[in-house]
């Protein structure tokens, strides 16, 4: 490896570490806002932690930007683990600060300029919030009469490295010194203290903040640390007195937070536990004995019986170690639905401020693992799905007291696995969907006849149809119109799907069911001329002898009535512009589902079901429309995997779905 | 116009289409496979002949002949595949092209190779050659592979 590609890879670890970092950040954070000031000494220490090592990383690679904004506000982090209060301005301050960060570091990676002094009024803000604070908390300690007229308090945080047992030093001497000279407010920090199990008693994981008076002199201060010099990280500092009213003056206005850049997967490397890499290395263990158990019985003997049997008992070992090992491999390109669910805190608090609204979100099920390009793509319709709840369906605190319920809203997002699929639920207790107004819209939209009665349930899944918005006005949070049809086109993209449910006045809930994984399909083989296809086994709905229906011309194409609907019918080999020289006599026709619709695919023959590995065209190759990807069939040769959606796109466009009416087919 | 400059060992792998001779910088060249028939890849351009399965890869084929606007000729005992590393932009391919035999590697001075003639810009060859390499008596039409596969999509929408 040369050196650049092996700085190369270290720059992706710092990208990808301080973006994990920033998340937990920006949790910690939240949690901070809300908890008003009775947050454990772990949440602020893994906070600051976050921001140091961002800070330390952005250094060592020369991000400088980020290393000032970054010092800036672990200066601010400091203060609060030190055991200054932790003001709502200081969390949206440094809530600003991550997204700056995210912002800083996501062009640095795109390899885009950062601008200098970018951050510079942000700076001066959390600087000016700092002396706030720092003034808030001298006011404070003065009160209590406690500290000595003139000079302010020494604010002392104490971190002896690791080894500094090993030295003969301890700190247990230092800290009855410190006892003597009148310490206060004396805060351990244990979280670097590992489990029981791996615990050394000659290596010190304890690190300690502390108050004392400011009368004890620079000099006595020396003394105490005199022997642990360079043993340990130390700061002394006195805390400043500046007019708070000064300084909250001086902060300029904090910027609208933006939005949270997506969830940092889209880079190629993944971050797998040791764990998943055993496992593998244990199935791949197997696999070469039972190939080498294999071996042994490949030569020229005779077949006798007992070689017949023990080849047939290697197979099914092979057969079984190979699903496992599939099975790992699956589960090595998954990760935790918590990852997505980081983003929806954020989103519920800043919404929730803006539209004067009090909502709480709780989430369960974070762990529930689903494949990665699963979770790349449901960020966006999760964020929707919450943002029309908190927008929508949560009521104002007025309104809902009205209504006799809590104050505070809840939206709940739990995440449960379901079989083969993964159910992602997310549901609020606010007013339910207003189907009355729903169908009006409707109406007025033309999606639906004036005169018709749907039942409650069409009515509420016309939210899902395109450029659909009850919104009276279009607002910044949703009613753009874009909303749930994105939702549905998307996770129909993943091979999901979505239902809904609602009670008027008791709230809404939205169910999207997602598969484990993209990888593999169930998939029945299709004979179309001299050529094998596959069709998605669970988009198919039935098959029926095609030449023998009544059809008629319509558009540019047949279509058939089956029992009392019309399908659309795709003659594959002539889109694909398949040779129909093989043609059967008796051509078969395959009904399936394309985004709520039935088609009818004309093949001539169903081969196999079996399961398929997906293999992208676009690899090697490109976008082929009509097309999901390619497979490979257990003799080598390559299958090509039908896009039906795409297919009733076409079909859709030559406009073969409006209804004929039925006598004129019955005529036919 | 100046002419992109060849790859900078001058090893050249060389082979026949259509009783002419060409060659591609040997860098490029992944593998060289006898002919197996490609399942034909429908919506494309005519030039692809279909994907193959190498190694659990699904690689593209395409007809040099086709591609370099001469007829299709009949597969025969000396048709091969040569599989070739494609770079669009930033990513990288693997695809491949049907050839009537394999010549050999020739290894060519870089004061050999001429710039490509331009009255012919838009016919065959020319557009996908970056130079004529004069060896003894032979002259070799240089193609730069990156060329004689353009972006798929984008050809597709031409096409």
């Amino acid at each position: 490896m040369t050196i650049d590609a092996a700085i190369s890879g270290l720059l992706d670890t710092f990208f990808d570490e301080s973006f994990e970092g920033l998340d937990r950040a920006e949790a910690a954070l939240l949690q901070l806002g809300d908890a008003a000031g009775g947050v454990s000494a772990e949440v602020i220490g893994d906070l600051f932690r976050a921001i140091h090592s961002i800070k330390g990383g952005a250094g060592a690679f020369g991000v400088d930007e980020v290393t000032g904004l970054a010092h800036a506000m672990e200066s601010v982090l400091d203060d609060v683990r030190g055991g200054a209060p932790a003001t709502a301005d200081g969390t949206t301050a440094l809530l600003v600060g991550v997204d700056e960060l995210r912002r800083a570091l996501d062009a640095r990676r795109a390899g885009k300029p950062i601008a200098a002094g970018m951050h510079a009024a942000l700076i001066a803000q959390l600087a000016a919030l700092r002396e706030a604070t720092a003034a808030a908390a001298v006011t404070a300690v003065a009160d209590d009469a406690a500290v000595a007229e003139g000079s302010p308090a020494w604010r002392v945080r104490f971190a002896p490295h690791v080894e500094l047992m090993r030295c003969g030093n301890d700190p247990v001497r230092i800290l009855r010194e410190l006892a003597e000279l009148g310490a206060t407010d004396v805060v351990a920090d244990t979280s670097r203290v590992p489990a029981l199990a791996e615990l050394d008693a000659t290596a010190l994981n304890l690190a300690w903040t502390l108050r004392l008076p400011g009368t004890v002199s620079r000099a006595q201060l020396d003394d105490v640390f005199a022997w642990v010099d360079g043993q340990c990280e130390l700061t002394l500092e006195r805390e400043q007195a500046v007019s708070k009213a000064q300084a909250v003056a001086a902060a300029p206005a904090a910027p609208p937070a933006a939005a949270p850049a997506s969830v940092a997967t889209s880079g190629g490397s993944l971050r797998v536990g040791v764990d998943k890499v055993d496992l593998l290395m244990n199935m791949v263990g197997e696999l070469v004995i039972t190939q080498s158990m294999l071996g042994e019985l490949d030569d020229d003997g005779p077949l006798s019986p007992d070689r017949v049997g023990r080849i047939r008992e290697g197979l099914s070992l092979l057969a079984r170690t190979t699903r496992a090992l599939q099975e790992s491999v699956v589960r090595l390109r998954s990760m935790p639905v918590g990852v997505v669910f980081a983003r929806l805190p954020r989103i519920v608090h800043d919404l929730g401020r803006r539209l004067g609204k009090d909502i709480a979100i709780s989430l369960a099920g974070e762990s529930t693992e689903l494949d990665r390009t699963v979770l790349e793509k449901l960020g966006d319709p999760l964020v929707h799905i919450v943002r029309n709840s908190i927008d929508h369906g949560i009521e104002t605190p007025a309104e809902r007291v009205a209504a006799g319920k809590p104050a505070q809203g809840t939206v709940t997002v739990r995440a449960e696995h379901r079989g083969s699929t993964v159910a992602i639920e997310i549901s609020d207790d606010g007013r339910g969907l207003d189907l009355p107004r729903i169908l009006a819209t409707a109406k007025a939209r033309g999606l639906v006849a004036p005169d018709a009665q749907p039942h409650d349930d069409d009515i509420a899944k016309l939210i899902f149809a395109p450029g659909f918005s009850t919104a009276a006005q279009v607002s910044e949070v949703s009613g753009r119109g874009v909303g749930m049809d994105v939702v549905w086109r998307h996770i129909k993209e993943l091979r999901g799907e979505v239902t809904l449910d609602s009670t008027p006045g008791r709230g809404t809930r939205t169910v999207l069911s997602l598969p484990l994984t993209l990888a593999i399909i169930e998939g029945q083989l299709v004979r179309l001329g001299d050529q094998t296809y596959v069709v998605p086994l669970l988009s198919i709905l039935e098959t029926v002898e095609y030449d023998s229906q009544p059809r008629r011309r319509w558009g540019v194409g047949d279509v058939i009535r089956l029992r009392d609907q019309i399908v659309p019918v795709v003659d594959l080999a002539a889109q694909l512009g398949i040779a129909t020289g093989a043609r059967a006599d008796h051509r078969l026709l395959m009904i399936v589902e394309a985004e709520g619709a039935p088609i009818g695919l004309v093949v001539d023959e169903l081969l196999a079901q079996q399961q398929v590995v997906i293999k992208s065209l676009e690899t090697n190759f490109g976008r082929v429309d009509g097309l999901a990807g390619a497979t490979i069939l257990g003799d080598g040769q390559v299958a090509f995997i039908l896009d039906i959606v795409a297919l009733a796109r076409d079909v859709r466009r030559t406009g073969r779905t409006a209804d004929p009416a039925s006598d004129d087919l019955q005529a036919a | 116009m100046p002419a992109p400059p060849i790859a900078s060992t001058g090893q050249l792998l060389t082979f026949v289409v259509a009783g002419e001779e060409f060659g591609v910088d040997i860098l490029r060249v992944q593998e060289i496979r006898g002919w197996s028939r490609p399942m034909p890849l429908p919506r494309t351009p005519a030039y692809i002949k279909g994907v193959i399965n190498i190694r659990g890869d699904i690689v593209p084929i395409a007809d040099l002949r086709e591609r370099l606007g001469l007829h299709a000729v009949e597969v025969g005992p000396t048709t091969v595949i040569v599989v070739v590393r494609v770079s669009h932009g930033d990513q990288a391919r693997t695809m491949g092209f049907v050839v009537d035999a394999m010549s050999d590697v020739t290894t060519i001075a870089r004061d050999a190779v001429k710039p490509p003639p331009d009255l012919a810009e838009t016919a065959g060859a020319a557009g996908m050659a970056s130079g004529i390499a004069v060896v003894d008596d032979r002259m070799i039409t240089i193609l730069d592979v990156d060329r004689v596969f353009p972006l798929p999509n984008l050809d597709a929408q031409a096409a």
